[in-house]
């Protein structure tokens, strides 16, 4: 079977080259981006789904095609040509998918780059860049006796990575609570609050089992594992409230393992920071009970 | 070692008749039946534990059953349909079945050993299902991750472990006998790349379950010792890491994806030529490309721990090896393609369900490589979206192509055929419940729905509703399929030996097949797919079954 190369065939693969392209910049499938993570990954999902749309398309019209023109007719009993293969067209075929998963991948790497999820493998932690967290961080393996958590702390992605005015947040999961922790004011809240285009640093640890973070807003999602501490760095871009959510089956209220992050501009965020700072004096670390 | 020589069958205290089915019998054909009727019990137990998880996201809130039970079930039902009825029928069912006819053997090259493994499943499953109504079941899903498989009640988690245990060495007795029978059985002559694609399928699914099966048996014994002996493998306050059972449990788990789908690659090749009177297309690359899935298949198993702590260079590798099993993958679907293209389609019932298998797996393929990429991977990890994506593969792929092979092969399994207008309503209420139901939970998961819960956003309760009505769909799709295979049973037409015109082995015997497969000798069919017609060939009505079988007359 010689590679069909007609002017049916050009005119068939321009016209799936343009609708999925069509689909991909006209069908929306994802929420609200909020961070600036976000726009990344939604460029990515948008060559993926072009891709995908293509592929799909010429594959199901290939079948549905397939299935109308080759149809047995009624009383046809004989066999249909004794085609056992085509080298040339199978080496395409095989040609093709290779590049385009090539494409992919090395693409993919890039959004993994510019999302910042290859910075720890240059910096071992990128903690160690600032003094500050250099402190706090001692104060907690000093409490607990660890070796050296920072060695063992593994990111996910992270734009803020690097950055010098980070916010830190430590985040406690436990069944079924997200306790967010801030060393700057010494807070403790059960919601997670954020200004509006600062870096943030969650330095998360579990109680119990493991959780995940999850803001589908942010496109970000990291387990929360007992016994290693995990760090995940975003940059909200978008004042307003999203839900935070557990991502990992934790127990029966799984389901109900819900929190906010809201996210202030800048002026609200202190505002919001002085009215909750508590007196120096209470406690230092997050409480062991859920208070949220 | 003895070997059961063919005088056992007769002269033994064996039943014989339909007795013959709840007996230690030693016929690969009979043993090829349990497992396919015993994985369709477990599978409307299966379905029915799906029910309930689709009855309780009918609505945002938990009210249909405790969130306990909610978890219960969702870990039974993903255990029962992977163990129980997907690995048991496309491996040990239609395996036992075919295998030794494609081989031109008489039975498997371990019959004992293959009903042990038969007889390993159905404790089992009575385990497993039994610990929900005796112990309570174990609740920390399939995956059991610890800790929470640690910490939530520990018996229903032990009985799990000891259910999965007998199912995995079912499964290694299995892979073995089907490596042997492959390799060491094959009549005189018969080369190995004249083999039924299906034996090809079956020999890298094999080398699969015994690489990776040992290694889930290892760690589930760990866990064990961490549950009853309260030792530290994994548990992060005894200084033990989950992460590592993670790596564990996935080495296992994921080639699984490709024992569950291989097989049905293997069927799904067999299929398509015989209803399309064409020869299967690139019969040489799809070989290789069984092997290069099986070789891949080993070392992608971190991509289900990109949000796991994984360091970033690992993430990386299993991106590009993940990425780059859609390449053989994508061989044998254009190869499915050539074969259709240009061949004589009988739209029947196999044929749609092998067709819908394609256009459904195509979907479930395209949102695997998206979600091999580790920046995508991250926003939809453990969401609705990964849930819709491997029920396009595991349902949509394999339990497609399973109905496929029923349509196809019940003729030569009961000499009747099955009711073809009952077989395409079949289809029609599987095809669109199937897609209604799993299609939107992709939506649903890019926009904030994690898996595994009883309780979810209001937002989300439309397209949560539109998904139960496709469940519900799928569940009343069973009802003509079940009424046309007990019906057909008795009073289906006559299907005579060979009713589908087919080449391979299995078809040039009797219907159902003599106990020793073959009258006489086992015939040499050296061209399994040699349909379609040469200017010099014969035409198919002009030529004996001989002269089909035993190739002579083409080429």
């Amino acid at each position: 079977m010689p590679i069909p190369s007609s002017l049916v065939t050009l005119l068939v693969g321009m016209a799936l080259v343009l609708s999925g392209l069509w689909v991909g910049y006209n069908v929306n499938l994802l929420p609200l981006a909020a961070s600036a993570n976000a726009p990344v990954y939604d460029s990515l999902f948008r060559v993926l789904f072009i891709i995908g749309t293509i592929l799909f398309l010429g594959i199901v019209g290939l079948v549905v095609f397939s299935l109308v023109r080759f149809r047995r007719r009624a009383g046809d009993q004989t066999d249909g040509l004794a085609i056992e293969g085509n080298l040339p067209l199978e080496l395409v075929w095989t040609a093709i998918p290779a590049i385009v998963v090539l494409f992919v991948g090395l693409y993919s790497y890039d959004i993994y780059q510019r999302m910042g999820g290859m910075s720890s493998l240059n910096d071992h932690s990128a903690m160690h860049q600032m003094p500050a967290m250099e402190t706090m961080e001692a104060s907690v393996t000093g409490a607990e006796g660890a070796p050296d958590p920072a060695a063992r702390v593994w990111g996910g992605i992270g734009t803020g990575a690097g950055e010098t005015n980070v916010l830190p947040v430590e985040v406690t999961a436990m069944q079924f609570a997200f306790i967010f922790h801030y060393p700057e004011g010494d807070i403790t809240s059960g919601e997670l609050h954020v200004p509006n285009g600062r870096p943030v640093e969650l330095r998360m640890k579990a109680n119990d089992v493991i959780h995940a973070f999850w803001v589908p807003q942010f496109r970000i999602k990291q387990d929360v594992i007992p016994g290693q501490p995990t760090v995940l760095t975003f940059t909200p871009t978008k004042a307003g409230s999203y839900p935070i959510i557990c991502a990992e089956l934790c127990g029966p209220y799984h389901g109900g393992m819900r929190s906010t992050v809201v996210v202030h501009e800048p002026d609200a965020y202190d505002t919001w920071l002085l009215k909750n700072s508590p007196v120096k004096a209470t406690v230092a670390s997050a409480p062991s009970t859920p208070t949220a | 070692m003895t070997v059961a020589s063919p005088n056992d069958f007769q002269d033994s205290l064996q039943p014989q008749g339909w007795l013959r089915y709840f007996s230690f019998s030693l016929d690969h054909k009979v043993i090829g039946i349990q497992y396919l009727v015993t994985g369709f019990l477990f599978y409307f137990i299966g379905g029915a534990l799906a029910g309930v998880i689709r009855a309780e996201l009918a609505s945002p809130i938990s009210d249909f059953v405790s969130r306990e039970t909610y978890n219960e079930v969702l870990t039974l039902h993903g255990t029962v349909m992977i163990f129980l009825w997907i690995v048991p029928v496309v491996n040990g069912g239609f395996g036992n079945y075919l295998i030794p006819f494609y081989v031109g053997a008489r039975d498997m090259a371990f019959p004992r050993l293959n009903a042990v493994a038969f007889w390993m499943i159905p404790p089992a499953g009575i385990l497993l299902i039994g610990s929900y109504f005796i112990t309570g079941a174990a609740q920390s899903g399939w995956t059991a991750y610890p800790p929470l498989s640690l910490t939530t009640p520990a018996l229903g988690q032990v009985v799990w472990i000891v259910s999965v245990l007998l199912l995995g060495g079912s499964s290694i007795f299995g892979g073995i006998n089907f490596i042997a029978t492959v390799l060491k059985l094959r009549r005189p002559g018969l080369k190995l790349m004249q083999l039924p694609m299906y034996c090809w399928a079956m020999l890298g699914t094999s080398i699969l379950v015994v690489l990776s099966t040992p290694v889930l048996a290892g760690t589930l014994l760990l866990l064990s010792f961490d549950i009853v002996a309260h030792t530290g493998f994994f548990n992060p306050a005894l200084g033990g890491n989950v992460v590592v059972y993670q790596h564990l449990f996935w080495f296992y788990s994921h080639p699984a994806v490709y024992i569950m789908v291989l097989p049905a690659f293997g069927l799904v090749s067999e299929i398509l030529p015989i209803h399309s009177r064409k020869p299967l297309f690139g019969y040489t690359t799809m070989v290789y490309s069984i092997l290069a899935i099986v070789v891949l298949g080993l070392v992608v198993w971190a991509h289900h721990m990109f949000t796991s702590g994984t360091p970033p260079w690992m993430r990386l590798f299993f991106t590009i090896a993940t990425s780059f099993i859609a390449v053989p993958t994508g061989i044998k679907f254009f190869n499915w393609l050539a074969t259709l293209w240009g061949g004589k389609l009988a739209l029947n019932s196999a044929m749609l369900f092998s067709c819908a298998f394609i256009v459904n797996f195509v979907f479930g393929g395209i949102t695997g490589v998206a979600l091999a990429q580790v920046p995508f991977d991250i926003h939809v990890h453990d969401t609705y979206f990964v849930v819709g994506h491997f029920h396009y593969i595991v349902y949509g792929g394999t339990v497609f192509v399973i109905f496929a092979s029923i349509y196809h092969w019940y003729p030569k399994f009961t000499g009747r055929m099955l009711n073809e207008d009952l077989g395409r309503l079949h289809f029609l209420l599987t095809f669109v419940g199937f897609n209604l139901c799993f299609a939107p939970q992709h939506w649903l998961g890019l926009n904030g729905m994690p898996r595994r819960v009883a309780e979810y956003d209001p937002s989300f309760t439309t397209l949560n509703q539109i998904s139960s009505v496709g469940a519900l769909l799928m569940a009343i799709s069973s009802l003509p399929f079940l009424y046309n295979v007990l019906v057909s049973a008795f009073k289906g037409q006559v299907a005579g030996d060979n009713p589908w015109n087919a080449l391979t082995p299995e078809w040039l015997t009797s219907s159902p097949p003599p106990v020793e497969n073959w009258i006489g000798a086992a015939p040499l069919v050296e061209h399994p797919y040699g349909y379609g017609v040469d200017e010099d060939a014969l035409s198919v009505e002009a030529a004996t079954g001989r002269d089909l079988w035993s190739g002579t007359g083409r080429r």
